[in-house]
């Protein structure tokens, strides 16, 4: 192969720090043509540091960075482009109004601002790249009109029309579905196939271990190992990552369940595409909702928390129906939500932990109005040490927490209001290997307390680990709800996939 | 007190302080007790409107039809105290008037959803000209001696509003610390969608705050009206950006969640000593905008140079609104 050609990219010894921090202890790492070499670690192991070093985002305090063999002395975003360095983060990061194509050609046409625009070039561009990703998506479509997995697509047909030839993906799958996954992986393979280098950032294991053909593990700012794919697996991993072995990531539990707590009849949203779904979950039970992207997840839990209300069908809590046309309504009757998106809607990133944790729980903390500052430090530190938050100050803003420590702030105010029904929606996206277990353990805490757990989740060993049931959403509604122990991996993929069970013949797709 | 959380507010003070030192030496007729006096009536209105902008900058919003509202209202006490009603029952109406202009435009931004800037852009022109038709660009004039400085004695109208407006102050920036209702603007101004997931009702925050806003407008164009005999049916024109300037001066952050009552009570201090003290130093008045656009500029330089710090070195704890 092309290996031949020598190191695509090598970063020798970089050492970062931040404020006094010490972000990057001297940390190696090198990427041959044609490989996928991934990045694993733990949140603050210094994976975000070190690509946005490689892609002159920030500049290393020591240490070097040799691009197919030439030295880089002074990097910044646009050097790195001009090296073919491209990188693809989590979020895209598109310009929502304008079109497809009209993306792809910001990045890609040199010239002045008087040059006249091709056209009919351009889309025909933007067709091409798209196909080289296997993305049919229409170019004349303004971006906002896109999903994520759709959004993300876009991103690396920009990638390659700039003939990158280190393309660096930060955590690509973290917002895309089983399917969506496969055929990222397809392009992946492609683009290796073609000579490229690829840096793979993931916390989903399973996908680091199917894709990548070596593996560097990162921990407190130091490369801890770089293993060929074949020399590791999953558990060897973890420890490497977190330096001691984590016996079980998902603690097995007696269920016991009580009475029902919430019940859906027929509920229906038209507008946000849902159709009859009638689920119901025991207060100390987790039921588990897989799906698909847009299968209607995320419409589900808006709706029954009163975001976007149902406009047919009954909600019942402890038997009796209730009425939630608001998420006021829903907080009145117990009820919490932990949104999918914690940056955008879970917590408020430029307020500090205390106003954070107590935003859900004013009146219970306040008399006629007035808020009590000893009962609102009280809540926040009760919750800091319950979950066990990691920060300086309870005072400190959100922004300067890592993911996982958000996440249990935006879990904390909800357990402020003593819930009996918590709906979560992936609770653990983006979220680092300790925390995710931590994570785990206070939702099984919650549901040995009583609380009713509503859990979606895009990663199917979570939904599998965790759920006492299990329901597959497809298209808008409910396709199956099963025990956890009858399902097996197979049941939910082709339950959200097709919305059929696995081993029943299909029928023909016309209706 | 811990100065790094309260950075913008204590370089408005230093500012002020320098501003003063200067003054001092190169013209101390600038504080003289009729000076100062002078200075301060003048400002008093302003500081009540700006408290009510800070409202809506924090929930994240912007009122520029507070000039509109501030002139109807200044002729509608005007017209009632002509009408021979007592000054407390024009400063009521004044303010009902105030109020109810506010709630117009609160109610098109929040249930309407209109972006504010909109709103308030058609509210400010139509209100104007309606105004204007109403009155055919004629004066209030021969306002009743019991109109004047609120029926008080000129002696005692000063001690008198400065309390009143001191009351007015340390209540808002007390219950923006410590209520609910405050914690809710700043939810709302922080991040709309996530303050609304949390339960608070979003849409009655931000029509709140432009009621109040509209409110404090009216109560202000009192205290300015009693100071003369003649109302202008022009007045207010410019109040909307000189208020502005004073919250944003103070620390308030544009896009709202960030910002305190203290620190626009410096913003309209800072911003109101700037003119007169020009004047005192000989320098042409026609630099006092041209100065006041430099001070409002390197206020937004600071914000934005200060917030970009944070972000690069993840520094610690923000405002412990």
């Amino acid at each position: 192969m092309a290996r031949t050609l020598g190191l695509l990219l090598e970063a020798k010894l970089i050492t970062k720090a931040f404020a006094g921090v010490q972000a990057l202890k001297g940390v190696s790492f090198d990427l041959l043509p044609g490989e996928v070499h991934a990045i694993v670690g733990e949140n603050g192991a210094g994976k975000s540091t070190l690509t946005k070093i490689m892609t002159g985002a920030l500049r290393c305090d020591s240490g070097t960075l040799v691009v197919c063999g030439k030295p880089v002395s002074h990097n910044d975003p646009a050097t790195a482009r001009l090296l073919g360095i491209a990188a693809i983060y989590q979020q895209p990061e598109l310009f929502p109004h304008l079109t497809v194509s009209e993306n792809i050609a910001l990045s890609l046409e040199a010239g002045g601002f008087f040059k006249r625009i091709n056209w009919k070039n351009r889309s025909q561009r933007a067709v091409d790249l798209l196909g080289r990703v296997g993305a049919s998506i229409d170019p004349e479509r303004p971006v906002s009109s896109l999903s994520m997995p759709e959004q993300q697509l876009v991103e690396i047909a920009k990638a390659i029309g700039t003939d990158a030839k280190v393309l660096i993906m930060d955590e690509p799958t973290a917002s895309l579905s089983a399917h969506e996954v496969e055929s990222l992986f397809a392009v992946i393979r492609r683009l290796r196939a073609g000579g490229a280098g690829i840096i793979y950032i993931s916390h989903r294991l399973e996908e680091v271990l199917s894709i990548a053909d070596r593996i560097t593990v990162l921990r407190d700012g130091q490369t801890i190992a770089t293993r060929q794919r074949d020399e590791v697996n999953q558990p060897q991993l973890i420890s490497m990552m977190v330096g001691r072995e984590l016996t079980l990531l998902f603690p097995k539990r007696s269920v016991s369940t009580g009475a029902v707590a919430l019940e859906l009849w027929n509920i229906g949203n038209h507008a946000r595409g849902l159709h009859d779904i009638s689920i119901s979950v025991r207060s100390g039970e987790i039921l588990g909702i897989a799906g698909l992207v847009g299968s209607g997840r995320t419409e589900l839990a808006e709706t029954i928390f009163g975001l976007t209300p149902a406009d047919s069908g009954e909600i019942r809590l402890r038997g009796s129906p209730v009425r939630i046309s608001a998420p006021s309504d829903a907080i009145r009757l117990r009820m919490g939500y932990v949104p999918e998106d914690r940056r955008q809607h879970g917590v408020i990133l430029d307020k500090p932990i205390t106003v954070n944790t107590s935003l859900t729980s004013l009146k219970g903390i306040s008399r006629g109005g007035i808020i009590k500052p000893a009962q609102e430090r009280d809540l926040a530190e009760r919750y800091v040490a319950q979950l066990a938050v990691k920060t300086p100050s309870i005072y400190a803003n959100l922004e300067t927490l890592s993911g996982g420590n958000q996440q249990k702030v935006a879990l904390a105010r909800w357990l402020a209001i003593d819930p009996s029904v918590l709906i979560l929606d992936e609770p653990t996206q983006g979220v680092d290997i300790g925390s995710k277990s931590e994570i785990h353990r206070i939702m099984i805490e919650l549901a040995e307390r009583g609380v009713a757990i509503i859990m979606i989740s895009s990663e199917l060993s979570e939904i599998l680990g965790l759920s006492d049931r299990i329901a597959v959403m497809h298209r808008g509604t409910i396709a199956g709800i099963m025990s956890t122990e009858q399902a097996s991996q197979e049941d939910v993929l082709s339950l959200a996939s097709v919305g059929e069970p696995y081993d029943r013949p299909r029928k023909p797709i016309a209706q | 007190m811990n100065f790094k959380n309260h950075r913008s507010e204590v370089s408005v003070a230093i500012a002020i302080a320098a501003l003063s030192l200067v003054m001092v030496f190169a013209a101390p007729a600038f504080f003289t007790s009729e000076n100062l006096s002078d200075l301060f009536l003048a400002n008093i209105p302003v500081l009540v409107v700006a408290v009510g902008m800070t409202l809506v900058i924090l929930a994240g919003e912007i009122d520029i039809s507070v000039g509109s509202i501030f002139a109807i209202c200044s002729v509608a006490a005007g017209v009632l105290a002509k009408a021979g009603l007592p000054p407390q029952i024009a400063l009521v109406a004044a303010c009902s008037f105030g109020a109810g202009l506010g709630s117009i435009n609160g109610a098109l931004v929040a249930y309407a959803r209109i972006p504010s800037i909109v709103v308030t852009l058609a509210s400010m022109v139509a209100l104007r000209d309606a105004l204007r038709w109403e009155t055919q660009g004629a004066w209030v004039e021969d306002l009743p001696g019991a109109f004047q400085w609120f029926g008080l004695s000129q002696a005692a109208y000063p001690a008198l509003s400065s309390a009143a407006v001191a009351l007015l102050v340390i209540v808002c920036a007390w219950a923006l610390r410590n209520l609910a209702a405050g914690r809710a603007v700043y939810a709302t101004g922080s991040n709309r969608e996530g303050a609304r997931l949390a339960g608070i009702d979003t849409s009655l925050v931000t029509f709140s705050v432009f009621a109040l806003a509209g409110m404090l407008t009216g109560f202000a164009a009192v205290l300015n009206s009693v100071r003369f005999n003649q109302i202008p049916s022009n007045t207010g024109i410019g109040l909307e950006l000189k208020v502005i300037a004073a919250v944003i001066v103070g620390g308030a952050s544009i896009t709202g969640g960030v910002g305190t009552i203290p620190g626009t009570v410096l913003g309209v201090i800072l911003l109101g000593m700037i003119g007169p003290a020009l004047t005192f130093l000989g320098v042409s008045a026609y630099w006092e905008k041209a100065i006041q656009g430099g001070i409002i500029l390197t206020a937004i330089i600071l914000d934005v140079v200060r917030v970009r710090s944070e972000k690069q070195y993840g520094a610690s704890a923000g405002i412990r609104a």
